[in-house]
């Protein structure tokens, strides 16, 4: 792609001719108080050598960790032949082109992504990725208000059990789209949502039930039961789902009779490797009947005028740039080469690949909760089955033991105090199939180290 | 040649509007709507029971060109939308004055002052617009 930079006379030859006077005035429709004139916290522009510099300074504050954080973000192994692919110069374009005729290769990835999600989630039709796992479940949340026709509330049941983070960027995207989110508490001894705590909205108009399974503390939602609440009760239902744990666990679209409305999720695990918070890549699919409200861009597969197969852009006319303002998203935009690899990486692990990762992260969790909990003054703080993340309780803050376990190189959880204060001194752990018994052997030692040296002082 | 029924009214907006026997309208778009909107791939229909004000937005054709919204000549409430354009978006290409209706509205009380065309005022308007 050739980069075709504006002089000055190119800017004020296209102004002249629009009858603009500057740039700025472009955006006189933006009101004066919406308008941000400085960013905080960014500093000022660098040199090309002093950026380097410090990217290379920042970079080796990385170190070779042994990670033992989930909370939304997982750690697997990447074969390598997915970057190998998925940065081959014709690929490798982070956007989804805008253009019907965008090329065949690049729509074959996108029907191929789609249709693994489908089949994943028992869906009827999947889009061709959004940003994150957080920004699905907001665009899930809008979906289903316009989903739901019958509907007049916009009122969204949101457990507490659903990643803090997703639920925070879900209300800022849709508070101001005068939708209403309801937390739902969770049953302190399960650490699940309580389908009884939905019984005070029997009767009720709402719109939708957030299902997220497994749930943030890695346990497992009776979705059953869930799902049959909300469908008795006029609701939808959106399942926000670990894609990983779908190679065991029921796929959203057979929860229930008649399964879920609208199923997200961040497809990061998935050749997407930990990069300090992004980019990820949200995944979302949905029930036939309401394809023509999800966001984003769908590929489909047909025939061309001569009768061969081919792949092409579809249900175009409800996106923005075509609807404008009423588009079903205006901020659809997607994670091409994430999806890309994905892609990839799905098709290397095919569903026995698939299930032996999921397996393997079962079993390793497990065996980390059991040699934890030997330990004095830790136990899990949830009974029931989990997938691949666990809540410990501590009897002593968990802030200073990471920061101890950090120093000898082993990031042994995620402090949930902040987000659950109620739950005490709290840590969430999670191994994936990348942590082998040597590495749990590793972690369960320095812990036990730092313990009975707190307790010799 | 576009098609103008005289016993109608119409909007700018290109819809119609058809006074049913019993008092309730029939309302959907005018064949020059349907001719610049080309090929219907997706109708979505109101539901019954909704009530409407005048120029509220109550339904959305979808063609292979374009989505655009109807929007309700009269307030009142919805007795029912044409669910055989679920299946049949076509038929409003087909026949817009008949089997592609949109929606069957019981009008409001201040639906008697809306400020409907004659067919003559539509078409006076069409030419202006061309």
């Amino acid at each position: 792609m050739p980069y075709i930079p504006h002089t000055d006379a190119d800017v004020h030859a296209m102004l002249d001719r629009i009858g603009a006077s500057s740039i700025d005035e472009l955006f006189d429709e933006i009101p004066r108080e919406l308008r941000v004139d400085s960013l905080p916290g960014v500093p000022a522009a660098m040199t090309e050598m002093e950026l380097m510099r410090l990217a290379a300074e920042r970079a080796t504050q990385d170190g070779h960790v042994l990670n033992f954080i989930g909370a939304g973000a997982y750690e697997h192994h990447i074969p390598a032949p997915v970057w190998a692919l998925a940065t081959r110069g014709e690929i490798y374009s982070a956007y989804t082109p805008y253009q019907a005729e965008a090329s065949q290769g690049t729509l074959q990835i996108m029907y191929e992504y789609q249709s693994m999600i489908a089949g994943l989630t028992a869906m009827d039709v999947s889009n061709a990725s959004l940003y994150d796992g957080a920004s699905a479940l907001a665009e899930a949340c809008l979906m289903a208000v316009r989903a739901h026709r019958r509907s007049q509330s916009a009122r969204i049941l949101m457990p507490a059990a659903v990643n803090p983070v997703w639920r925070q960027v879900a209300r800022a995207i849709t508070e101001g789209q005068h939708l209403k989110l309801e937390e739902l508490p969770f049953d302190p001894r399960h650490g699940i949502t309580d389908p009884k705590s939905l019984e005070r909205f029997a009767g009720q108009d709402i719109t939708a039930l957030v299902i997220q399974q497994p749930n943030y503390f890695g346990q497992l939602e009776d979705v059953e039961a869930l799902t049959q609440w909300a469908r008795a009760n006029g609701a939808l239902v959106i399942a926000a789902v670990n894609p990983v744990a779908l190679a065991l666990l029921t796929p959203p679209g057979e929860w229930g009779v008649g399964g879920a409305d609208i199923a997200c999720g961040d497809a990061q695990p998935f050749g997407v490797p930990l990069s300090s918070g992004g980019p990820y890549v949200g995944f979302m699919a949905s029930r036939m009947e309401h394809v023509r409200q999800m966001p984003g861009r769908i590929a489909g597969r047909t025939l061309d005028a001569e009768g061969r197969p081919g792949f092409t852009l579809t249900l175009q006319a409800r996106e923005q740039h075509i609807r404008r303002g009423k588009a079903t998203s205006n901020i659809c935009t997607n994670q091409g080469l994430l999806m890309t690899a994905a892609t990839i990486h799905l098709a290397l692990l095919g569903p026995a690949g698939l299930e032996r990762v999921a397996r393997a992260c079962v079993a390793r969790t497990q065996e980390l909760v059991a040699a934890l909990t030997r330990l004095d003054g830790i136990r899990a703080a949830f009974a029931g089955p989990r997938f691949h993340e666990a809540l410990l309780q501590f009897d002593r803050p968990v802030a200073p033991l990471l920061e101890a376990l950090a120093a000898e190189g082993i990031i042994g959880g995620y402090d949930v105090s902040r987000d659950y204060p109620e739950l005490g001194h709290a840590m969430l752990i999670c191994a994936t199939e990348t942590r082998t018994p040597a590495d749990l052997e590793r972690y369960a030692q320095a812990l036990r180290r730092l313990l009975d040296r707190a307790a010799a002082a | 040649m576009n098609e103008i029924p005289s016993d109608l009214r119409y909007t700018k907006s290109h819809e119609w509007i058809r006074t049913l026997p019993d008092g309730s309208v029939e309302i959907g778009i005018t064949d020059h709507a349907q001719h610049s909107l080309g090929d219907m791939v997706f109708v979505e229909v109101p539901e019954a029971g909704r009530m409407l004000a005048a120029g509220d937005a109550c339904a959305v054709v979808e063609s292979v060109k374009a989505a655009s919204d109807v929007y309700s000549p009269l307030g009142g409430e919805v007795l029912a939308g044409n669910a055989l354009l679920a299946t049949q978006p076509e038929l409003i290409n087909q026949d817009p004055y008949g089997q592609g209706w949109i929606m069957r509205l019981k009008p409001g009380a201040d639906a008697a002052s809306a400020a409907l065309m004659t067919s003559a005022a539509y078409q006076a308007g069409l030419a202006t617009e061309s």
